[in-house]
Protein backbone atom coordinates (compact mmCIF):
# COMPACT_ATOMS: atom_id res chain seq x y z
CA UNK A 1 0.00 0.00 0.00
CA UNK A 2 1.37 3.16 -0.81
CA UNK A 3 1.02 5.75 1.96
CA UNK A 4 2.14 9.24 1.71
CA UNK A 5 3.89 11.64 5.06
CA UNK A 6 1.57 13.68 6.26
CA UNK A 7 2.97 17.61 5.07
CA UNK A 8 4.09 19.53 7.13
CA UNK A 9 1.16 22.26 7.35
CA UNK A 10 -1.17 18.90 8.57
CA UNK A 11 0.91 18.15 11.36
CA UNK A 12 1.06 22.04 12.20
CA UNK A 13 -2.77 21.63 12.36
CA UNK A 14 -2.75 18.11 14.50
CA UNK A 15 -0.35 20.33 17.01
CA UNK A 16 -2.47 23.36 17.01
CA UNK A 17 -5.36 20.89 18.25
CA UNK A 18 -2.74 18.80 21.13
CA UNK A 19 -1.09 16.62 18.87
CA UNK A 20 1.76 15.09 20.88
CA UNK A 21 2.71 12.76 18.09
CA UNK A 22 2.61 15.27 15.65
CA UNK A 23 5.02 17.47 17.51
CA UNK A 24 7.32 14.84 17.39
CA UNK A 25 6.82 13.97 14.17
CA UNK A 26 7.68 18.10 13.43
CA UNK A 27 10.78 17.37 15.58
CA UNK A 28 12.18 14.34 14.34
CA UNK A 29 12.13 15.85 10.41
CA UNK A 30 13.26 19.51 11.45
CA UNK A 31 15.52 19.56 14.31
CA UNK A 32 18.75 18.05 12.93
CA UNK A 33 18.86 20.56 10.24
CA UNK A 34 17.47 23.82 12.58
CA UNK A 35 20.12 22.58 14.92
CA UNK A 36 22.94 23.00 12.63
CA UNK A 37 21.85 26.03 11.23
CA UNK A 38 21.36 27.65 14.86
CA UNK A 39 24.86 25.78 15.73
CA UNK A 40 26.69 27.87 13.18
CA UNK A 41 24.93 31.32 14.48
CA UNK A 42 26.26 30.70 17.78
CA UNK A 43 28.92 28.35 17.91
CA UNK A 44 27.90 26.74 21.01
CA UNK A 45 26.48 23.38 21.39
CA UNK A 46 25.01 23.82 24.10
CA UNK A 47 23.25 27.23 23.62
CA UNK A 48 22.32 25.70 19.83
CA UNK A 49 20.62 22.94 22.19
CA UNK A 50 18.27 25.28 24.25
CA UNK A 51 17.84 27.40 21.08
CA UNK A 52 16.43 24.50 19.18
CA UNK A 53 13.81 23.83 22.31
CA UNK A 54 12.39 26.97 22.72
CA UNK A 55 11.87 27.08 18.70
CA UNK A 56 9.83 23.83 19.16
CA UNK A 57 7.93 24.96 21.98
CA UNK A 58 7.11 28.22 20.36
CA UNK A 59 5.82 25.71 17.70
CA UNK A 60 3.59 24.22 20.35
CA UNK A 61 2.44 27.25 21.42
CA UNK A 62 1.68 28.80 18.65
CA UNK A 63 0.97 26.28 15.80
CA UNK A 64 -2.89 27.64 15.88
CA UNK A 65 -1.22 31.20 14.51
CA UNK A 66 1.07 29.51 11.41
CA UNK A 67 -0.63 31.06 8.08
CA UNK A 68 0.66 28.86 5.69
CA UNK A 69 2.16 32.03 4.28
CA UNK A 70 5.60 29.97 3.37
CA UNK A 71 6.85 27.06 3.75
CA UNK A 72 7.26 25.23 7.24
CA UNK A 73 10.72 24.49 7.25
CA UNK A 74 11.03 28.89 6.48
CA UNK A 75 9.08 29.35 9.52
CA UNK A 76 11.08 27.24 11.87
CA UNK A 77 14.63 29.01 10.74
CA UNK A 78 12.92 32.35 10.91
CA UNK A 79 11.60 31.65 14.49
CA UNK A 80 15.26 30.25 14.57
CA UNK A 81 17.17 33.29 13.60
CA UNK A 82 15.38 35.54 15.94
CA UNK A 83 16.15 32.96 19.23
CA UNK A 84 19.61 32.65 18.02
CA UNK A 85 20.25 36.48 17.41
CA UNK A 86 18.41 37.71 20.31
CA UNK A 87 20.80 35.35 22.33
CA UNK A 88 23.74 36.94 20.19
CA UNK A 89 22.47 40.36 21.29
CA UNK A 90 22.45 39.41 25.26
CA UNK A 91 26.19 38.20 24.97
CA UNK A 92 27.26 41.59 23.70
CA UNK A 93 25.13 43.44 26.36
CA UNK A 94 27.16 41.22 29.17
CA UNK A 95 31.15 41.47 26.85
CA UNK A 96 31.04 38.60 24.63
CA UNK A 97 30.68 40.19 21.39
CA UNK A 98 30.79 37.87 18.07
CA UNK A 99 34.40 38.30 16.88
CA UNK A 100 35.22 37.31 20.78
CA UNK A 101 33.09 34.16 20.58
CA UNK A 102 34.10 33.75 17.55
CA UNK A 103 37.97 33.74 18.22
CA UNK A 104 37.38 31.36 21.12
CA UNK A 105 35.44 29.38 18.56
CA UNK A 106 37.87 29.68 16.18
CA UNK A 107 41.58 29.78 17.37
CA UNK A 108 42.80 29.11 14.44
CA UNK A 109 41.00 31.17 12.12
CA UNK A 110 43.61 31.93 9.75
CA UNK A 111 43.17 29.80 6.73
CA UNK A 112 46.99 30.37 5.12
CA UNK A 113 48.21 28.84 8.68
CA UNK A 114 45.54 26.40 9.33
CA UNK A 115 44.85 24.37 6.10
CA UNK A 116 48.52 24.14 5.05
CA UNK A 117 48.72 20.24 5.07
CA UNK A 118 44.40 20.14 4.46
CA UNK A 119 43.32 19.07 0.50
CA UNK A 120 41.07 21.04 -1.37
CA UNK A 121 37.76 20.42 0.26
CA UNK A 122 38.92 20.09 3.47
CA UNK A 123 40.56 24.00 2.83
CA UNK A 124 37.32 25.06 1.60
CA UNK A 125 35.47 23.82 4.25
CA UNK A 126 37.74 25.60 6.73
CA UNK A 127 37.10 28.76 4.74
CA UNK A 128 33.51 28.65 4.91
CA UNK A 129 33.85 28.21 8.93
CA UNK A 130 35.87 32.03 8.32
CA UNK A 131 33.34 33.51 7.20
CA UNK A 132 31.25 36.30 9.14
CA UNK A 133 28.36 35.41 10.47
CA UNK A 134 26.53 37.01 8.06
CA UNK A 135 28.29 35.92 4.96
CA UNK A 136 28.06 32.27 6.64
CA UNK A 137 24.54 32.41 7.09
CA UNK A 138 23.02 33.19 3.46
CA UNK A 139 25.21 30.91 1.79
CA UNK A 140 23.86 28.02 4.39
CA UNK A 141 20.54 28.99 3.54
CA UNK A 142 21.22 28.72 -0.18
CA UNK A 143 23.26 25.67 -0.09
CA UNK A 144 22.22 23.80 2.60
CA UNK A 145 18.83 24.35 3.87
CA UNK A 146 18.22 24.61 -0.30
CA UNK A 147 16.04 28.38 0.10
CA UNK A 148 15.04 30.65 -2.71
CA UNK A 149 15.64 33.87 -2.99
CA UNK A 150 12.01 34.90 -1.59
CA UNK A 151 12.67 32.79 1.30
CA UNK A 152 15.89 34.27 2.05
CA UNK A 153 14.96 37.76 1.79
CA UNK A 154 11.77 36.19 4.22
CA UNK A 155 14.08 35.00 7.03
CA UNK A 156 16.61 37.64 7.15
CA UNK A 157 14.29 39.90 6.69
CA UNK A 158 16.27 41.91 3.57
CA UNK A 159 14.63 42.73 0.07
CA UNK A 160 15.25 40.25 -2.45
CA UNK A 161 17.99 42.23 -4.39
CA UNK A 162 19.85 42.64 -1.37
CA UNK A 163 19.88 38.76 -0.74
CA UNK A 164 21.80 38.24 -4.16
CA UNK A 165 23.95 41.00 -3.84
CA UNK A 166 24.76 39.21 -0.28
CA UNK A 167 25.22 35.74 -1.96
CA UNK A 168 27.50 37.32 -4.25
CA UNK A 169 29.80 38.62 -1.79
CA UNK A 170 30.20 36.34 0.49
CA UNK A 171 30.85 34.15 -1.94
CA UNK A 172 33.74 36.31 -3.58
CA UNK A 173 34.99 36.11 -0.01
CA UNK A 174 35.02 32.45 0.40
CA UNK A 175 37.20 32.79 -2.94
CA UNK A 176 39.32 35.34 -1.15
CA UNK A 177 40.26 33.23 2.05
CA UNK A 178 40.82 30.14 -0.57
CA UNK A 179 43.46 32.40 -2.34
CA UNK A 180 44.78 32.77 1.21
CA UNK A 181 45.01 29.63 1.81
CA UNK A 182 46.79 28.48 -1.53
CA UNK A 183 43.82 27.81 -3.53
CA UNK A 184 43.33 29.16 -6.59
CA UNK A 185 40.37 28.94 -8.09
CA UNK A 186 40.47 31.67 -10.52
CA UNK A 187 38.08 33.83 -8.94
CA UNK A 188 37.40 36.59 -8.04
CA UNK B 1 26.41 37.80 -21.47
CA UNK B 2 29.98 38.64 -20.03
CA UNK B 3 30.88 39.40 -16.09
CA UNK B 4 30.56 42.94 -15.12
CA UNK B 5 34.81 42.11 -13.94
CA UNK B 6 36.04 45.96 -14.40
CA UNK B 7 33.14 47.78 -12.24
CA UNK B 8 33.47 44.81 -9.27
CA UNK B 9 29.87 44.88 -9.31
CA UNK B 10 27.76 41.15 -10.02
CA UNK B 11 25.45 41.28 -13.15
CA UNK B 12 22.06 39.82 -12.29
CA UNK B 13 22.37 36.57 -13.91
CA UNK B 14 25.63 36.04 -11.88
CA UNK B 15 23.62 36.82 -8.31
CA UNK B 16 21.48 34.01 -9.83
CA UNK B 17 24.01 31.22 -10.44
CA UNK B 18 24.28 29.67 -6.54
CA UNK B 19 20.17 29.48 -6.86
CA UNK B 20 20.53 27.69 -10.09
CA UNK B 21 22.68 25.28 -8.89
CA UNK B 22 20.57 24.55 -5.97
CA UNK B 23 17.39 23.84 -7.97
CA UNK B 24 15.48 26.56 -6.41
CA UNK B 25 14.85 29.67 -8.77
CA UNK B 26 11.99 30.34 -10.56
CA UNK B 27 11.47 28.73 -14.24
CA UNK B 28 11.71 32.15 -15.32
CA UNK B 29 15.08 32.72 -14.41
CA UNK B 30 16.73 29.52 -15.02
CA UNK B 31 15.97 29.95 -18.38
CA UNK B 32 17.14 32.65 -18.80
CA UNK B 33 20.37 31.75 -16.66
CA UNK B 34 20.00 28.27 -19.27
CA UNK B 35 20.02 30.40 -21.73
CA UNK B 36 22.80 32.70 -20.99
CA UNK B 37 25.14 29.14 -20.56
CA UNK B 38 24.80 28.14 -23.98
CA UNK B 39 27.00 31.47 -24.52
CA UNK B 40 28.86 32.41 -21.98
CA UNK B 41 31.96 30.16 -20.90
CA UNK B 42 33.22 32.58 -18.07
CA UNK B 43 29.57 31.87 -16.74
CA UNK B 44 29.62 28.43 -17.12
CA UNK B 45 32.95 28.46 -15.38
CA UNK B 46 31.30 30.60 -12.60
CA UNK B 47 28.74 27.70 -12.38
CA UNK B 48 31.12 25.27 -11.49
CA UNK B 49 32.49 27.00 -8.93
CA UNK B 50 29.13 27.30 -7.46
CA UNK B 51 28.87 23.28 -7.61
CA UNK B 52 32.24 23.29 -5.90
CA UNK B 53 30.97 25.74 -3.09
CA UNK B 54 27.56 23.94 -3.10
CA UNK B 55 28.64 20.58 -2.64
CA UNK B 56 31.40 21.60 0.64
CA UNK B 57 28.86 23.89 2.51
CA UNK B 58 27.12 20.40 2.62
CA UNK B 59 29.39 18.43 3.28
CA UNK B 60 30.54 21.00 6.43
CA UNK B 61 27.14 20.86 7.26
CA UNK B 62 26.77 17.28 8.17
CA UNK B 63 29.95 17.33 10.06
CA UNK B 64 28.17 19.29 12.21
CA UNK B 65 26.31 16.54 14.39
CA UNK B 66 22.78 16.16 15.87
CA UNK B 67 21.80 17.22 19.09
CA UNK B 68 20.89 15.13 21.85
CA UNK B 69 17.69 13.26 22.52
CA UNK B 70 17.22 15.13 25.60
CA UNK B 71 16.42 18.15 23.31
CA UNK B 72 13.30 16.27 22.86
CA UNK B 73 12.87 15.02 26.59
CA UNK B 74 13.26 18.28 27.64
CA UNK B 75 10.64 19.78 24.89
CA UNK B 76 8.07 16.94 25.53
CA UNK B 77 8.67 17.89 29.37
CA UNK B 78 8.28 21.94 29.02
CA UNK B 79 5.01 20.71 27.12
CA UNK B 80 4.11 18.13 29.49
CA UNK B 81 4.28 20.84 32.16
CA UNK B 82 2.28 23.67 29.81
CA UNK B 83 -0.33 21.39 29.19
CA UNK B 84 -0.58 18.27 32.22
CA UNK B 85 -1.85 20.59 35.17
CA UNK B 86 -4.62 21.74 33.21
CA UNK B 87 -6.04 18.48 31.27
CA UNK B 88 -4.66 15.60 33.39
CA UNK B 89 -7.76 12.96 34.59
CA UNK B 90 -7.52 10.33 36.56
CA UNK B 91 -7.32 6.68 35.13
CA UNK B 92 -10.44 5.74 35.92
CA UNK B 93 -12.28 8.37 34.93
CA UNK B 94 -11.68 8.24 31.14
CA UNK B 95 -14.96 6.37 30.44
CA UNK B 96 -17.00 8.28 32.59
CA UNK B 97 -15.42 11.21 30.89
CA UNK B 98 -16.20 10.31 27.37
CA UNK B 99 -19.80 9.33 28.00
CA UNK B 100 -20.31 12.78 29.53
CA UNK B 101 -18.37 14.77 26.62
CA UNK B 102 -20.49 12.50 23.74
CA UNK B 103 -23.76 13.06 25.50
CA UNK B 104 -23.58 16.69 25.54
CA UNK B 105 -22.47 17.16 21.75
CA UNK B 106 -25.15 18.03 19.50
CA UNK B 107 -26.18 15.73 16.79
CA UNK B 108 -24.50 17.59 14.17
CA UNK B 109 -21.16 18.28 16.49
CA UNK B 110 -21.18 14.11 16.21
CA UNK B 111 -21.26 14.33 13.01
CA UNK B 112 -18.54 16.52 12.34
CA UNK B 113 -16.20 15.01 15.67
CA UNK B 114 -16.52 11.42 13.38
CA UNK B 115 -15.50 13.40 10.26
CA UNK B 116 -12.66 14.05 12.42
CA UNK B 117 -12.06 11.29 13.92
CA UNK B 118 -12.36 9.49 10.47
CA UNK B 119 -9.24 12.19 9.02
CA UNK B 120 -7.26 11.06 12.05
CA UNK B 121 -7.04 7.19 11.45
CA UNK B 122 -5.96 8.19 8.05
CA UNK B 123 -3.64 10.42 9.45
CA UNK B 124 -2.17 8.15 11.73
CA UNK B 125 -1.68 5.27 9.83
CA UNK B 126 0.47 7.60 7.39
CA UNK B 127 2.40 8.78 10.17
CA UNK B 128 3.37 5.61 11.81
CA UNK B 129 4.11 4.18 8.89
CA UNK B 130 5.75 6.45 6.26
CA UNK B 131 7.84 8.58 8.80
CA UNK B 132 9.26 6.66 10.90
CA UNK B 133 9.95 4.37 7.79
CA UNK B 134 8.97 1.12 8.63
CA UNK B 135 9.02 -1.15 5.65
CA UNK B 136 5.67 -1.59 4.35
CA UNK B 137 5.29 -6.00 4.83
CA UNK B 138 5.62 -4.77 8.76
CA UNK B 139 2.13 -2.37 8.56
CA UNK B 140 -0.48 -5.06 7.53
CA UNK B 141 -1.20 -5.57 11.47
CA UNK B 142 -3.29 -2.46 12.16
CA UNK B 143 -3.37 -1.49 8.54
CA UNK B 144 -6.66 0.23 7.74
CA UNK B 145 -8.74 -2.34 9.60
CA UNK B 146 -10.21 1.06 11.29
CA UNK B 147 -12.66 0.41 8.39
CA UNK B 148 -14.58 -2.46 10.22
CA UNK B 149 -17.32 -1.81 12.75
CA UNK B 150 -17.38 -2.99 15.80
CA UNK B 151 -15.04 -5.25 17.96
CA UNK B 152 -13.42 -3.95 21.49
CA UNK B 153 -12.26 -0.92 22.46
CA UNK B 154 -9.45 0.06 25.03
CA UNK B 155 -8.60 3.76 25.97
CA UNK B 156 -5.17 4.05 26.38
CA UNK B 157 -2.90 6.83 27.25
CA UNK B 158 1.34 6.26 26.63
CA UNK B 159 4.03 7.14 28.57
CA UNK B 160 5.60 10.33 27.53
CA UNK B 161 8.83 8.69 26.90
CA UNK B 162 7.09 6.31 24.52
CA UNK B 163 8.35 7.04 21.02
CA UNK B 164 6.11 6.04 17.66
CA UNK B 165 8.40 2.42 17.07
CA UNK B 166 7.52 1.47 20.09
CA UNK B 167 3.94 2.24 19.95
CA UNK B 168 3.64 0.55 16.90
CA UNK B 169 5.72 -2.60 18.29
CA UNK B 170 2.63 -2.40 21.02
CA UNK B 171 -0.55 -2.06 18.39
CA UNK B 172 0.81 -4.87 16.40
CA UNK B 173 1.55 -6.87 19.62
CA UNK B 174 -2.23 -6.88 20.27
CA UNK B 175 -3.32 -6.77 16.71
CA UNK B 176 -4.80 -3.06 17.52
CA UNK B 177 -5.43 -0.20 15.84
CA UNK B 178 -5.40 3.93 16.76
CA UNK B 179 -8.88 5.12 16.31
CA UNK B 180 -9.00 8.23 17.65
CA UNK B 181 -7.23 10.62 19.90
CA UNK B 182 -5.53 11.92 21.36
CA UNK B 183 -7.76 13.70 23.67
CA UNK B 184 -6.65 16.66 25.58
CA UNK B 185 -5.48 14.14 28.99
CA UNK B 186 -3.56 12.48 25.93
CA UNK B 187 -5.59 9.23 25.86
CA UNK B 188 -5.83 7.21 22.85
CA UNK B 189 -8.83 5.13 21.93
CA UNK B 190 -7.79 1.66 20.40
CA UNK B 191 -9.79 -1.06 18.93
CA UNK B 192 -8.70 -4.77 19.37
CA UNK B 193 -7.69 -6.84 16.59
CA UNK B 194 -9.75 -10.01 18.52
CA UNK B 195 -13.40 -10.38 18.17
CA UNK B 196 -15.92 -12.04 20.22
CA UNK B 197 -14.08 -11.48 23.47
CA UNK B 198 -15.95 -12.52 26.66
CA UNK B 199 -15.63 -9.95 28.99
CA UNK B 200 -13.30 -11.56 31.22
CA UNK B 201 -10.93 -11.76 27.82
CA UNK B 202 -11.05 -8.50 27.28
CA UNK B 203 -10.59 -7.21 31.28
CA UNK B 204 -6.76 -9.35 30.78
CA UNK B 205 -5.92 -8.03 28.11
CA UNK B 206 -6.43 -4.82 29.27
CA UNK B 207 -4.72 -5.92 32.31
CA UNK B 208 -2.00 -6.79 30.54
CA UNK B 209 -1.84 -3.34 28.44
CA UNK B 210 -1.62 -1.87 32.18
CA UNK B 211 1.76 -3.36 32.50
CA UNK B 212 3.41 -2.53 29.41
CA UNK B 213 6.27 -0.23 29.71
CA UNK B 214 4.91 2.91 27.80
CA UNK B 215 1.49 2.25 28.73
CA UNK B 216 0.38 5.03 32.00
CA UNK B 217 -3.23 3.95 31.93
CA UNK B 218 -5.19 1.61 30.04
CA UNK B 219 -9.24 1.05 30.34
CA UNK B 220 -11.49 -1.22 28.64
CA UNK B 221 -14.25 0.97 26.82
CA UNK B 222 -17.65 -0.76 26.70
Amino acid sequence: MAMQAPADEALIGRIARGDRLAMQVLFARHHVRIYRYVLRLLRDEMAAEDVIGDVFLDVWRQANRFEGRSAVSTWLIAIARFKALSLLRKRRDVGLDEETAEAIEEPSDDPERAVAKQDKGEKLRKCLASLSQEQREVIDLVYYHEKSVEEVARIVGIPENTVKTRMFYARKKLGELCRMAGIDRGWP
Amino acid sequence: MTLNDTAGEPTELETLLPWYAAGTLRRRDRQRVEEALRNDADLARQVELVREEFSETIHFNETLGAPPPRVLDRLMASIDAETGATRKRAPGAVAGWLTGFFANLSPRTMAVTASFAMLAIALQAFMLVDIFTKPQNEISGYGLSAEHHGGHFAMVRFVRQANAGEITDFLQDYQATLVDGPTPGGVYRVRLGMTSLAKEELARIVQRMRKERIVETAEADE
